[in-house]
């Protein structure tokens, strides 16, 4: 595939701007999205969506909620017909619940329409330069930019039309580009400033509409409708407006929902009991018991929580086509990682020299850094800066030295300095594959001792077999014999940090699979030194696929990136599939996610993210059902102790009467929702570690703190309400 | 009444006897058991019984035909207790015994069915040898097996990978409980019991005059052999109305902790066999774990009750001894209490009517849990494993997963059927309840007024609706009213339950197994025994605190 591929080995390749394949400098600043804190604004802005979230329509759906409804409903009609300031104080505090639901939801949806309305600005209107010419032209034809256009507003284009896009324009919606090369503006999407470079064919074809190109031009071949573009969708995700409920949010809810069945039963049949004690007890008083015992903190935040998981891929530029795979992003069991770009920077640097016998070190080293001056492939000036950070030898080209450019034929580069050594014959110098320069001496008659021939052989073995590349440095001065000075190791270079980042990730159970074009020896030395658990080594696309399927068959569950077409047929079998923005419209469809920034180490974040989804529900889940057990304490005395006045000692909170007591259960319970809203929104504090490590910290921070948290907030509740006159 | 050192001494070297025994016996019966229901061979007398009628022992049952085949011989076994209850005066060895009434037949006949063995009658007055063997007897050794057998298929379920949701077959799985573990560990035991003073005959109750001239009533019957199995099936029907009070029954401390011994034998050693069948021992671990952890706390609380005595008329007495046996002590009977109440057994050693407040509010918990503490047999190990993926959901988000448990995924099917199971029983126990304290028929069984009498109500749809049997006494439950409801709480609380475990077990048997990796929530620690018990703790207090309150903790408080 065509990312992994060895590049040739000096061979001149283009500079690359920022590329998808080249790595990016961190980002941290976001000018557009930064802040990702609550704000009031949004709050307010959220107040609207609330009251329409109360609607009992809208609520059928989250039967916790709907029967806090119910409940509300009832305790008005009781509170109308017999007034009171107990009553009054209830049934305010049960719509609050109602409303304070409601607005959790539509918080974390304002939110993400404040993401959307700047998406938009990129949206306006443009106008088109449409290719006028018949179908079959637009699809085989070439030199097409030649042809006449015609203006048409973007909204009227067409999958399969053709534009014209020139530089200082807007490209009117997404597409390939078929024809010429331009840079991109596309920090409107991604919010990087630096601009990309697109070209026809291959695997950076694809633009986005609402980008900007900065120079040239590009003929590019639309393959979206308006209103279904990358940022169209975009804007759908994060509004939510096209947000399903994903599995483990039903089967969430279902749970929720048995235990409102419960809490119904037992708070239905109480009132029997109670009649057969001897104490009916107000239908007031049961409906503030029922939902104070339901989950409502969990019932109302729990799809908050899913719309904010949502935006936290988004604000890291990734687009996921449905929450189902951000859910599977958490169970992923196996990454696959390409080598180039993700595991290595990409580019080979100079890491050694080594010298055949009667080389000194300095004379091979300032040879290689000769021959590399003019070099400009990464590959050469690494050499130079390798030379430069130990000789000190900083000499410039002399007047009249010669590039000799790599060609695909000699397989090597170099210089040729006039003057040489004694100031008459040329000095030749040249560096290149080990066969290619062992060719070219031996033309020259060079003859090498079997010493040195043994030196030279070892070198380049020990070289290849740790992943390097021999680069063989030979000279000749005048017509003499070449003399081959040594080799310089040049070594893809693992990124930093990422063995560390491995390390962590098969302590939470995943394990990292690295996929590469290059032979096993090379590939498993890569791999040793980036910490991966397992190599694919000379992978063809087949290869990619029959691995992530056998990892299936196993039961596991298989994230990849990629961006090439060939990469689509993976990218669709593997559970999670992140497609590179960079990549093709094929790769695209393929996947699951996009990625906007085209990073592929990016699949990490993404299965953290998809954790801490998941352990956001689970430990809201525990806190609301822990919280339980301070309310019974709070409402059970107060409604049973004039009855049975033993049961005033459980009222360890020695709240100050009865109706107080239930009044400060019902505010908790309704308060803790909005308590809890920033952190559904943000999510749970997630750092990788094993399944038993993240266990036992959520239990004790949301278990037995759901014990204990409502106890003390009922208390201090209750020593405000207490001070109402008539309660 | 002081609680002196040696009955604290006593009650805890008579426990870690019990434990003694049975952790000698645990993994030998525990790879039994897993044996018996994994060997693909017949024995000679097997192959016969099957031919005779006419089953294929080999044929995998897919799940609807496995809960079709538990349902069919249910009701088939209904029947036949319904016809020979109503028919027993045309029948010999009725010891000239009269039929029961329709009502009294159909709720014997569901709970032996069901395994509840909740006895409206007093078997010395109403139940002649006939109906005790042919009927009663039967029922204890086949209902028995119903529950392990479907327990195991749930465990199939969790052990296979990928298969179109076939679990076993039931007449296969039914036969091999009874032929290879019911009935040669009943009749060691029946001899160990005769041994030691049951009485095994059939004769009929004769009437003797005693030195003081008054009449006496000395009862005949096949009582160790039914012993042996009431004990061991978790049956807990007695054969005389004391049940194991009676000498005739349980004659000394010996036997009272042999017979407790029976009661938690296979529920225990079920787990082991679960363990080795899903190919991993310390899942089984990790469930005895929690079944044990909640039992021991339960014996611990009823037996401080009852030796502590706490209450104004225990008080006034020295001792909580009313209603005990003076042959086992306070502790005998409260270890006992514990035993058959966390267990589905509803045997009783003493009255549990009598015990304190408190402690009769543990029993009556106990049975609140679902009867998994250890539980029935089977029943306790499948209500167990519903839990233990109730917790696994909860917690497996928790670790940022989407939850399962041995290797299967708990999705929106699997989390339907338990929440189903979940809500089931206490929607039974509850529902009854009310009913009964509402009207004038179910007031009119209640003996005591205020918080006693509530218990006494909950008491019996709890033990009906978890299939325990065992009763509060207090309660007259032999009405038509209480028969019919009772007999539907049993029947729903028994069948409602299994048909949703064996849908879950088609679900998981179908389901690939996921394999473990370090993201996986390990479900073996000590971590998550305690998650498990605790979630059963939360889930039942959550929702029995309220009527709890009103009884058996209202009466405590008082």
């Amino acid at each position: 595939m065509t990312s992994t591929t060895v590049p040739p080995l000096t061979g001149p390749t283009p500079p690359s701007p920022d590329s998808g394949d080249a790595p990016r400098p961190p980002r941290d600043a976001r000018p557009v999205r930064a802040g990702r804190a609550l704000t009031w604004a949004q709050v307010r802005a959220a107040l609207p969506g609330a009251l329409r979230g109360m609607d009992p329509r809208s609520l059928w759906r989250t039967p916790v909620l709907l029967v806090v409804e119910l409940g509300a409903a009832a305790t008005t009609v009781l509170a109308v017909a017999e007034p009171s300031v107990f009553a009054w104080l209830v049934t305010a505090w049960l719509w609050a619940t109602v409303w304070f639901a409601a607005l959790a939801e539509s918080i974390a949806e304002a939110r993400g329409r404040a993401q959307a309305s700047s998406l938009r600005a990129t949206q306006q209107q443009t106008t088109a330069r449409k290719v006028l010419a018949p179908q079959d032209t637009l699809d085989t034809g070439t030199g097409l930019a030649a042809l006449p256009t015609a203006e048409v507003p973007s909204a009227d284009l067409c999958v399969g039309d053709v534009v014209v896009v020139a530089a200082g324009e807007t490209i009117p919606g997404d597409g390939d580009v078929i024809e010429g090369v331009a840079s991109v503006d596309e920090s409107a999407i991604t919010g990087e400033s630096a601009p990309v470079i697109r070209e026809s064919g291959g695997d950076r074809c694809a633009v986005t509409g609402g980008t900007v190109v900065l120079s040239d031009q590009v003929v590019v071949r639309i393959t979206t409708p308006p209103g279904h573009t990358f940022v169209d969708r975009m804007i759908a995700l994060v509004e939510g407006s096209e947000r399903r409920r994903t599995p483990n949010e039903v089967a969430l809810n279902l749970l929720l929902t048995s235990l409102t069945a419960v809490f119904v039963l037992a708070v239905a049949t109480l009132q029997p009991f109670a009649a057969y004690s001897g104490s009916r007890q107000d239908v007031l008083v049961l409906v503030a018991l029922l939902v104070c015992l339901i989950p409502t903190t969990i019932g109302a935040l729990l799809s908050a929580i899913g719309i904010a998981g949502m935006d936290r891929l988004v604000q890291r530029n990734v687009l996921a086509m449905s929450g189902r795979a951000v859910e599977a992003a958490g169970d992923v069991d196996v990454l696959l990682l390409d080598k180039t770009g993700t595991i290595t920077y990409g580019n080979r640097r100079a890491a050694a020299v080594l010298p055949v016998d009667g080389v000194a070190d300095a004379e091979l080293a300032s040879a290689a850094r000769l021959a590399s001056l003019a070099d400009e492939t990464p590959e050469g000036r690494s050499i130079v800066e390798l030379v430069d950070a130990r000789l000190q030898d900083t000499a410039a080209l002399p007047a009249g030295a010669e590039l000799v450019p790599f060609t695909a034929q000699s397989r090597m580069s170099g210089v040729d300095l006039p003057g040489g050594p004694d100031g008459l014959a040329i000095h030749r110098i040249r560096k290149g594959a080990a066969s290619a320069v062992r060719r070219w001496s031996h033309s020259t008659g060079a003859r090498l001792t079997e010493a040195q021939a043994a030196r030279l052989a070892d070198h380049v073995d020990v070289v290849s077999r740790t992943g390097g590349t021999p680069l063989v440095v030979a000279e000749q001065v005048g017509d003499g014999p070449a003399r081959v000075l040594g080799v310089v190791q040049l070594k893809d270079v693992v990124k930093q940090g990422i063995r560390a980042r491995f390390d962590e990730l098969r302590a939470m159970g995943i394990r990292t699979v690295m996929v590469t074009g290059d032979n096993a020896v090379t590939a498993r030395a890569i791999g040793d030194e980036a910490g991966v658990d397992e190599v694919l080594a000379e992978a063809t696309p087949e290869d990619k696929l029959a691995l992530i399927r056998r990892e299936q068959e196993g039961g596991r569950l298989v994230a990849m990136a990629g961006d090439g077409t060939n990469d689509a047929p993976a990218l669709a079998q593997s559970d999670v599939g992140v497609a590179m923005a960079s990549g093709t419209s094929a790769a695209k469809e393929a996947g699951n996610m996009v990625d906007l920034d085209s990073d592929p180490t990016k699949l990490i974040e993404i299965v953290e993210i998809g954790k801490q989804l998941l352990i956001t529900r689970g430990a809201l889940t525990t806190f609301s059902v822990a919280n339980d057990v301070a309310k019974y304490f709070a409402i059970l005395p107060a409604m049973f102790s004039g009855l049975f006045p033993g049961l005033a000692v459980l009222n360890v909170m020695g709240l100050s009467s009865p109706q107080s007591a239930i009044v400060s259960a019902v505010v908790f319970n309704a308060l803790i929702i909005l308590v809890l809203v920033p952190l559904a929104l943000r999510g749970v504090r997630y750092r990788p570690a094993s399944a038993s490590a993240l266990l036992r910290r959520n239990l004790l921070v949301y278990g037995v703190g759901g014990l204990v948290a409502p106890f003390v907030g009922i208390k201090l509740i209750d020593l405000v309400v207490s001070l109402i006159p008539g309660l | 009444m002081s609680v002196t050192t040696s009955t604290v001494l006593a009650a805890g070297g008579q426990l870690l006897l019990l434990l003694g025994m049975l952790a000698a016996v645990h993994a030998p019966l525990g790879a039994y058991l897993a044996r018996v229901y994994s060997s693909p061979r017949h024995t000679r007398f097997e192959r016969g019984w099957y031919r005779a009628v006419r089953v294929d022992p080999d044929a995998e049952q897919h799940w609807r035909t496995y809960l079709l085949s538990v349902l069919g011989f249910s009701l088939a076994s209904v029947l036949l207790l319904f016809a020979l209850g109503r028919l027993q005066q045309h029948l010999p060895w009725t010891l000239g015994f009269t039929g029961l009434d329709p009502a009294g037949a159909w709720n014997t006949a569901v709970s032996f069915t069901t395994n509840t063995n909740w006895q409206w009658y007093s078997g010395e007055s109403a139940a002649g040898h006939l109906l005790q063997m042919a009927g009663l007897a039967v029922q204890n050794f086949v209902s028995a097996a119903v529950g392990m057998s479907v327990a195991i298929a749930l465990v199939r379920g969790f052990a296979r990978s990928g298969t179109d949701a076939r679990l076993g077959n039931f007449w296969t799985d039914l036969t091999r409980s009874v032929v290879r573990v019911l009935l040669p560990i009943s009749v060691v035991a029946a001899l160990v019991l005769i041994a030691n003073g049951v009485i095994q005959n059939l004769d009929p109750h004769t009437a003797v005059a005693t030195l003081e001239g008054g009449t006496q009533h000395v009862l005949g019957g096949p009582v160790a052999s039914q012993e042996a199995i009431k004990e061991l099936g978790t049956n807990g029907g007695g054969f005389f109305n004391a049940n194991s009070a009676h000498p005739f029954e349980n004659p000394n401390p010996w036997t009272n902790l042999l017979e407790i011994f029976l009661i938690l034998l296979i529920p225990t050693a079920l787990p082991r066999a679960f363990g080795i069948m899903v190919g991993d021992r310390r899942q089984g671990w990790a469930i005895l774990g929690a079944m044990v952890g909640l039992l021991l706390v339960a014996v611990a609380l009823t037996t401080w009750a009852e030796l502590a005595g706490p209450g104004t008329a225990p008080q006034l007495a020295g001792a909580a001894a009313e209603g005990k046996e003076t042959r086992f002590g306070l502790a005998g009977s409260a270890l006992f209490g514990a035993a058959t109440t966390g267990t589905s057994t509803g045997a009783v050693n003493a009255m549990h009517d009598s015990f304190t407040a408190p402690g009769g509010g543990v029993v009556l918990f106990d049975m609140l849990l679902g009867e998994i503490a250890p539980g029935g047999v089977g029943a306790g190990l499948y209500g167990m494993l519903v839990l233990a993926i109730v917790a696994v959901f909860v917690a497996g988000l928790m670790v940022g997963r989407t939850p399962e448990y041995l290797g299967k995924k708990i999705g929106i099917q699997e989390m339907t059927l338990v929440a189903l199971y979940v809500l089931t029983t206490p929607a039974i126990v509850l529902i009854g309840t009310a009913v009964a304290v509402s009207v004038e028929p179910g007031l009119a069984g209640v003996q005591e007024d205020g918080p006693h009498g509530l218990s006494e109500v909950l008491y019996a749809f709890a033990s009906a609706g978890n299939n325990n049997g065992s009763a509060f006494g207090g309660l007259t439950s032999g009405t038509p009213f209480y028969n019919t409801m009772l007999g539907l709480a049993m029947l729903a609380g028994r069948f409602v339950p299994i048909a949703l475990v064996l849908a879950l077990a088609g679900r998981l048997a179908s389901q690939r197994t996921v394999p473990a990796s370090a993201g996986t929530l390990p479900t073996h620690q000590p971590l998550f025994v305690g998650l498990v018990g605790t979630v059963a703790l939360v889930v039942v207090g959550l929702t029995f605190v309220p009527v709890l309150s009103l009884g058996p903790v209202a009466e405590s408080l008082s």
